[in-house]
């Protein structure tokens, strides 16, 4: 530490320093900073978005081609494999994406550096979570988007005006619900080798326990009840019908065991379990946080 | 300035502070002394309002800081024992995000960095990525990071664990001038020169508890005349070491008589004058004790410690080293 002057760091308080802004506008400012520093280290450290987007794509090609001889009447309406995997393909982009969501987080924890974020006289101290929020939800945004683009570009369609807000307000929902719970995760595990963990056991198994890859008629009637009940079933049918067309609220997406099941209620059923995730770990967040 | 009172604070089975009594007065430098596992970093993260006691209150002049956390976050600066950085940005990067998460404007932080780099000569390399800092270059942005908002308060742990010589006399005349500014600093350290340089007043802490507190000079005094370590033997026998204290302990003139086992039975204690010395040679030859060696010193720092808890510092340090799990209390250290 040579060359230190003597002339230390006055500490004489200017309150004119301070922003001055309402309670609203500091946790604005506390949030957007946050969230730019998440930004930051994407733009110094690409691979979370490259990898986020490679791993997918390396699933649309080898399902693609090793199904691509599927016997007729395997999948619903004549589709193409491709086809009818591409919907799979996009939220399994996004849910990957917000299973991730946890890690920053963690990695802060275990570092030592959320502590030093928590001196900090935030206004909220749920802005340090809003920022996770918005980053990881801009990050899937961008992933998922990639994947439409290659998606199209492999002649497999594209969602149309209307289409395309479905497909938002689909993934969006997933996004909020997976992102809360795997925030949930990284403030409740001891050490981001369980969180890696929990994100290694959890993965695969939703995506083969749902309809990404085959439609439930191919499946055992054991997993068409799993894969009908998981909530990535709910996010992929809509987006698949609209793929196919241009389907309203009440278009059938989903012929589960339990019965049928309309788009509308898919988007209803995304939206109370982000709800539901959300309140479930306020408790925990407030524990932590508060 | 600062008052905690009764704190307790217990991680499972293990008190780290037992009712916790401390009064930090303001504009001056005040020391925590204790060697780890004492309860200071304990003390200082529920000052910063890090940690919740069990028990007790904690006021930062007027404010209750258990009941008005974010009034006190705004009056404080805290310099973690580890310095805390994204290794992904630089330490001007770090530095506007701490100015936003401190509320400030803009050109505010902007100024403000541009005045702390030049400072606490950190403008060669603020713009590297903090990855690639030197232990020094992490204590001074960490540092300028407490600063940033100019608080009235500065609260360093362990501000100088891990530097060179020279880093460390750098950091420490750029605490005095804070101090000289109107800074309050409360630093925990369990280096003795540390605290004997800087403190203007210091608390002695021992499992959890306070065991002394005041002015150094004025603990040092209280000790009263020479501070003499005997050693009959190289290695003492506790049977000779145990008369050897009896006779000490009927003489009149010396006082505080201890037996340090960690240091192979040496007895400390203190006399009230240099003659008495020569006095208590004789005696200890009367009663067939020998003389391996026989020291005289003025009382120091690790003097009032030794007779508080029977130990010297360096043998606690050591004591606790063998007990302590770092990796369960990193755990304990995770929100």
């Amino acid at each position: 530490m040579t060359g230190l002057t003597a002339n230390a760091p006055s500490a004489a308080p200017r309150p004119s320093e301070d922003s001055g802004a309402p309670a609203w506008g500091e946790v604005l400012q506390e949030t957007l900073a946050l969230t730019g520093r998440l930004f930051l280290q994407l733009q110094r450290r690409p691979t979370t978005l490259v990898a986020g987007v490679l791993q997918p794509l390396i699933w649309l090609v080898l399902f693609g081609a090793l199904f691509q001889r599927a016997p007729e009447g395997l999948l619903p309406g004549g589709l193409s494999y491709g086809h009818f995997l591409s919907a799979g393909i996009i939220v399994f982009t996004a849910f990957s994406g917000a299973l991730n969501a946890g890690l920053p987080v963690m990695f802060d924890r275990e570092f030592g550096f959320l502590n030093r974020l928590l001196v900090a006289p935030l206004r909220s101290r749920y802005s340090i979570v809003l920022a996770s929020v918005l980053y990881i939800t801009s990050l899937s945004g961008v992933q998922s988007l990639a994947m439409m683009a290659t998606v199209a570009a492999m002649g497999n369609g594209w969602p149309g005006g209307a289409g395309l807000v479905v497909v938002a307000m689909v993934l969006l929902l997933l996004v909020l619900a997976v992102t809360g719970l795997s925030l949930g995760l990284a403030f409740a595990l001891p050490g981001h080798i369980e969180l890696l963990a929990v994100i290694f056991v959890a993965n695969l198994p939703l995506l083969f326990a749902s309809t990404a890859l085959a439609p439930l008629s191919f499946m055992p009637p054991w997993l068409a009840w799993l894969a009908a009940l998981n909530p990535l079933s709910f996010a992929i049918e809509p987006i698949r019908a609209v793929y196919n067309g241009s389907p309203s609220w009440s278009t059938v997406v989903l012929e589960a065991p339990y019965g049928s099941v309309t788009m509308g209620v898919c988007l209803l059923v995304l939206a109370g379990l982000a709800g539901l995730l959300v309140l479930a770990i306020r408790p925990l967040l407030r524990r932590k946080l508060g | 300035m600062i008052r905690l009172e009764g704190v307790r604070k217990s991680y499972g089975a293990v008190q780290a502070l037992a009712g916790l009594d401390l009064h930090v007065p303001s504009g001056c430098i005040y020391g925590l002394l204790g060697p780890n596992g004492a309860g200071k970093t304990t003390a200082l993260r529920i000052l910063c309002t890090l940690l919740a006691p069990d028990a007790g209150r904690v006021w930062l002049d007027d404010i209750d800081v258990l009941a008005e956390p974010r009034l006190a976050r705004r009056r404080l600066g805290y310099v973690a024992q580890d310095a805390a950085l994204d290794k992904i940005l630089s330490g001007r990067e770090m530095l506007h995000l701490h100015g936003a998460l401190y509320h400030l404007r803009r050109d505010a932080i902007r100024r403000r960095v541009v005045e702390l780099a030049a400072q606490l000569d950190m403008d060669p390399w603020l713009d590297r990525p903090c990855g690639a800092y030197s232990g020094g270059m992490r204590r001074r942005l960490d540092l300028a990071t407490g600063l940033l908002h100019r608080p009235p308060l500065l609260v360093l742990d362990e501000p100088t664990a891990g530097l060179d010589v020279e880093s460390r006399y750098a950091l420490w005349a750029v605490l005095r001038q804070l101090k000289a500014d109107g800074t309050t600093i409360l630093l925990s350290s369990h280096h003795l020169e540390e605290v004997n340089a800087l403190a203007d007043e210091l608390a002695i802490l021992d499992q959890g508890a306070l065991i002394a507190a005041g002015p150094p000079s004025h603990l040092k005094a209280a000790l009263g005349g020479e501070r003499i370590t005997l050693k009959l033997r190289e290695f003492t026998s506790d049977g000779e070491a145990s008369r050897a204290l009896a006779l000490l302990q009927q003489q009149a003139g010396v006082s505080q008589p201890v037996v340090n086992r960690a240091q192979g039975n040496a007895i400390s204690f203190f006399a009230r004058d240099a003659k008495l010395v020569e006095v208590l040679r004789q005696q200890l030859q009367d009663h067939g004790l020998p003389i391996f060696c026989l020291s005289q010193s003025q009382p120091s720092l690790d003097d009032v410690y030794l007779q508080a808890t029977g130990r010297t510092l360096m043998d606690a340090e050591l004591a606790m080293a063998a007990t302590r799990d770092t990796k369960a209390e990193q755990k304990a250290a995770m929100r």
